[in-house]
């Protein structure tokens, strides 16, 4: 049976904030190469994912980027209400990236 | 070697930052003091109601040892997006602390304000030429919204305030602008790498918040060279580490390494972060893309209702158990109430914390919390109306008679007596648009002032 670890062990840095007053961003950025590229090759980081994981449309999420050099992706989507605007829940964007923490990433035993 | 050393107080003026990191940024000689006062982070609330978020004591306390050590090293001291959104209201404000710290302290500048309004005439003549268009998923902008829009304020580059210092500005207070075109303009200005020096400036704009530990209220310092810069945190219990600078590289922008600013690309692809010494880092391979067409970003914010609020708690089982289906038959209840009163005169929210208060539709947990946190929320025309709504939402919600109810002596803990909380105007971004332009400074008017 093949282990799993979660991207909240892996990850350094798991955050989320406002990309402009219309998009919200999710940032994840690992401390070792070995993490950020078990998380990368994985497979598991997917627009899919993403939409399943806060329901929204895929073509809701705009951006789902690695960016080696900094050990980091990052996914950018639709606010469903605009920052601040009647209905808005998180003015800054700053806490909905906690169902990015149970991700679970295969491991070779 | 060629090297500009830049010192950022902290995130946001008025932030604070301590006295400490501060004197050791002055220690090292800086040849520029900077420092952004805004964001749209906030919410619309700034802009339209053309107010802060810092308050006044705080912002002079900030400015004060920046102005005096600026004017005793003789280097330039630049803030942008002063006041919290940069529009008039926010510079002439910032304004007055400044003319109150250099009479006090026997100071004096020769300063430049640049102001970064916008008529709504020239956005109507952009619109009719087809010269604007939405950022990213900001609605299409009506004629409407337009008209209801309080503030409008463009996101100036660094070419007003490389004007300025053209001109011998000492001190610059600039209204709206891109965050790191406040640090980024001294520098090309004297002639270092665009790319770098914006970088830099995106790194530089929120104080420590690229160090570990993060924060936005301390001191940082850049050290722009040719080929490259580096960053160290001005406080010895902090230290920059290459995950943590290239993680501030992200920051709230949509993408990681394509970074738009006004009238270019910063291309980031090819970057890299090297630990230079400890706490300390090094980047280079930044680069700065001139755009096709230069683009300004307008912001604007537009009153839109009103609002009365209520906070609460529920601690009854039977109560949670039901909550969906006690929230439906309140607001029923209520709006058969006012029949006489059109629904799109008014809206009722309810935000549960304990069960989707943060998150909404976006979140995925299902589990439900032994106690609620409940904001009763009424958003409507007038604020009489507001409160009147209010008031009869909270007194339908705490008798109601739900299905199985045992407490019958009422159904809310209300945290505060008035429990409701009449909470003034309440906002909305109309405007988060691009305006194609033909001249960088062509939006921003530049006032020099002896002080």
């Amino acid at each position: 049976m093949s282990k799993t670890v979660s991207l909240y062990d892996l990850a350094k840095v798991l955050r989320s904030k406002n990309a402009g007053p219309f998009e919200l961003t999710l940032d994840v950025i690992f401390e070792s190469k070995e993490s950020y590229f078990l998380v990368k090759n994985s497979g598991v980081i997917t627009k899919e994912l993403i939409c399943k994981l806060y329901n929204v449309k895929e073509e809701d999420v705009f951006h789902l980027v690695f960016f080696d050099q900094a050990l980091a992706f990052k996914v950018t989507m639709k606010r469903h209400v605009d920052s601040g605007s009647v209905g808005d829940t998180d003015v800054y964007g700053a806490q909905q990236h906690a169902p990015l923490m149970k991700i679970s990433i295969p491991v070779k035993e | 070697m060629k090297e500009l050393k830049i010192l950022s107080p902290c995130g946001i003026l008025g932030y604070g930052y301590p006295r400490n990191s501060f004197e050791n940024g002055l220690k090292r000689k800086p040849d520029l003091i900077a420092v952004d006062a805004g964001s749209t982070d906030a919410g619309p609330h700034k802009l339209g109601a053309g107010v802060g978020i810092v308050s006044r004591q705080a912002t002079k306390k900030d400015l004060e040892p920046m102005l005096i050590a600026g004017y005793e090293m003789q280097i330039p001291v630049i803030i942008g997006s002063a006041g919290g959104a940069g529009a008039k209201p926010h510079v002439e404000w910032t304004m007055d602390i400044i003319k109150e710290i250099v009479s006090d302290k026997g100071l004096n500048f020769k300063t430049a304000v640049i102001y970064a309004d916008v008529d709504k005439s020239h956005v109507r003549e952009k619109i009719a030429k087809n010269e604007i268009k939405p950022l990213g998923p900001a609605p299409e902008l009506t004629k409407e919204a337009l008209d209801q829009t309080n503030n409008i304020v463009g996101q100036m580059g660094h070419e007003p305030i490389v004007m300025a210092l053209e001109n011998g500005a000492q001190l610059i207070v600039a209204g709206r602008a891109y965050d790191p075109s406040v640090f980024a303009a001294y520098p090309i200005y004297k002639g270092f790498d665009s790319g770098l020096a914006y970088h830099l400036g995106k790194i530089l704009e929120c104080g420590a918040l690229c160090a570990e530990p993060g924060t936005t209220k301390d001191c940082i310092m850049g050290y722009l060279r040719d080929d490259h810069f580096l960053v160290e945190p001005l406080n010895e219990k902090r230290k920059c580490y290459t995950t943590s600078v290239a993680a501030h590289t992200l920051y709230e922008k949509d993408h990681p390494y394509h970074l738009l600013g006004p009238g270019f690309e910063l291309d980031l692809s090819g970057c890299t972060f090297e630990q230079f010494k400890e706490g300390i880092v090094k980047v280079s391979g930044s680069k700065y893309l001139k755009s096709e067409r230069y683009t300004i970003k307008l912001e604007g914010a537009a009153q839109i209702a009103y609002r009365t609020l209520v906070i609460a708690g529920i601690r009854d089982p039977i109560m949670i158990s039901n909550i969906e289906e006690i929230k439906g038959e309140v607001i029923e209840q209520v709006s058969d109430y006012f029949y006489e009163i059109p629904n799109d005169q008014y809206k009722i929210l309810f935000h549960l914390y304990g069960k989707n208060g943060v998150m909404g539709p976006l979140e995925p947990e299902t589990e439900v919390s032994h106690e609620l946190g409940i904001v009763i929320e009424v958003v409507a025309v007038t604020q009489e109306l507001a409160n009147t709504i209010c008031a009869a939402v909270r007194s339908t919600l705490m008798h109601f008679p739900y299905k199985g109810r045992k407490a019958t002596a009422g159904n809310l803990a209300f945290l505060y007596s008035p429990s409701d909380i009449p909470f003034g105007p309440v906002y909305k971004f109309t405007i988060y648009h691009l305006d194609f332009v033909a001249d960088p400074c062509e939006l921003f008017s530049t006032k020099f002032v002896d002080l």
